[in-house]
């Protein structure tokens, strides 16, 4: 009934300056405090240093962008594609449905493969997380998760782990026992925190570390057995939705993409961002490394599949086609780099010729949005996940 | 963390970040191209997925096939 609000202004003795004006009452820090007009610009003025404003600051930063496109392009005699004219064109690509994994009740979210080649690890919206042998179909364990909407998970490289993640903001380490009987749940350790969803998670080279992604716009390196938060990783403006761990050969970077349409390069001992890509015209939802750790590629909303080479600074290839106008929300490489596939919001999988920039095939089956893909340990075949509820072996 | 930054703050990170990366150092890309394409000339002879593996031998063409332990 009644809802109006009043301001009831107060005229008095400033707390500031002690002058007699109106006040406007405001809170700092939770207490109240009243303030004249002008002393809360003042105020408000203090944090600036000498001349500087919102606006000097982003004309600054627009030109050093300059400069750095600048310096970039220097370096850019030619393209790609251009170097690999002389490369044998691939032979016709067939590749179908291999297996169907039935049996998550909502959209699959993530997965991951095992080491050995042959188990997977899938998380729905149902909040379930389930272990799969992809060779028979069999399900071999499955976790409830507290939370729905499971966005992350990732296999131990002993395999015998899974962590998994999403809006209950944390990522959680279940390991695997081989009695059918065991309740995981109560096995279940809480290793990462964030203040918002998680977005994505992997392990390092052991079980003992973990590297997660979150929606609170940071990345974080945890120790598994302690909870400890060992690094965390500050630099993007928004939601971070993916990160890929540099090949074991190539040392201790990582690449992360988000919201904010950058793609950052990171080294996990120092914390530091050292390289970032800001090409894309909105999120990047999916990053991967090369397989020689060189470059990376990404996928985006944009409908755009781009690659990254790390050594020149700069974006070397974009895979796109004027047919497709759904965003990838998913891409991985095949086990030499020449192919990169690409799930898609439109139900298909498109496979690129990474080195010539032209699509070598089209997969359809899924009968919803393709949200993950994941080569092989071996590179035999490849899974993808859907909101279909189903996860598909193609080989 | 991104959203509790006010613009100012999150203006002044971007800006201490393109400071470093200017000064970067970078390779042509002719280079770089190049070693791209012959590392995987070099390991696409391995790949499963372009040279293609024999019914017999791959575990995912037959169902209820030859299950490797």
């Amino acid at each position: 009934m009644c809802d109006q609000t009043f301001l009831a202004i107060t005229f008095g003795p400033c707390d500031n300056c002690t002058q007699n004006k109106p006040l406007m009452n405001i809170y700092l820090k939770n207490e109240p405090i009243n303030y004249c007009s002008l002393c809360v610009e003042l105020m408000a003025c203090q944090a600036l240093a000498k001349g500087e404003t919102i606006n000097t600051l982003k004309a600054e930063s627009e030109s050093l962008k300059a400069k750095l496109e600048e310096e970039r392009a220097k370096l850019h005699d030619v393209e790609l594609h251009q170097v690999a004219e002389k490369m044998e064109a691939l032979g016709q690509f067939v590749m179908k449905t291999r297996r169907t994994l039935k049996g998550h009740g909502n959209k699959v979210l993530c997965m991951d493969w095992c080491r050995d080649k042959r188990r997977i690890v899938s998380s729905s919206q149902d909040g379930k997380v389930i272990v799969w042998d992809a060779y028979t179909t069999n399900k071999e364990h499955a976790v409830t998760m507290p939370c729905t909407w499971v966005m992350a998970c990732a296999y131990a490289p002993s395999g015998c782990a899974v962590a998994c993640g999403g809006l209950d903001n944390k990522c959680s380490v279940y390991p695997l026992s081989l009695d059918k009987n065991e309740n995981l749940s109560s096995k279940k350790k809480s290793v990462a925190m964030h203040t918002n969803y998680l977005s994505s998670c992997s392990f390092t080279n052991s079980d003992m570390q973990i590297l997660t992604s979150s929606g609170d716009g940071t990345c974080a390196l945890w120790d598994v057995e302690s909870g400890q938060l060992l690094q965390s990783f500050h630099g993007h403006s928004a939601d971070v939705l993916t990160l890929d761990l540099a090949p074991s050969e190539t040392g201790n970077t990582f690449v992360s993409g988000g919201c904010d349409k950058k793609a950052n390069v990171w080294d996990m001992r120092s914390g530091q961002n050292v390289q970032s890509f800001e090409t894309h015209e909105s999120d990047i939802n999916s990053v991967k490394y090369y397989p020689s750790g060189d470059a990376f590629a990404s996928g985006s909303d944009d409908a755009t599949c781009r690659l990254f080479d790390l050594r020149a600074d700069r974006e070397v290839a974009i895979y796109s086609k004027e047919s497709i106008i759904f965003g990838a929300s998913s891409v991985d490489f095949s086990l030499s780099g020449r192919l990169l596939f690409a799930g898609h919001n439109d139900y298909t999988i498109n496979v690129w010729d990474v080195l010539k920039g032209t699509r070598v095939a089209i997969l359809f089956g899924h009968e919803n949005r393709v949200s993950t893909v994941r080569v092989s340990p071996d590179g035999t075949a490849f899974c993808s996940g859907s909101w279909d509820n189903t996860l598909r072996i193609w080989a | 963390m991104a959203r509790d930054m006010s613009d100012k703050d999150i203006l002044k990170m971007e800006l201490e970040q393109l400071q470093k990366e200017v000064k970067n150092t970078r390779e042509p890309v002719s280079k770089t191209a190049k070693e791209i394409c012959e590392w995987v000339e070099a390991q696409a002879a391995e790949d499963p997925l372009i040279k293609g593996v024999p019914e017999d031998k791959n575990p995912f063409k037959e169902k209820g096939g030859c299950i490797i332990t």
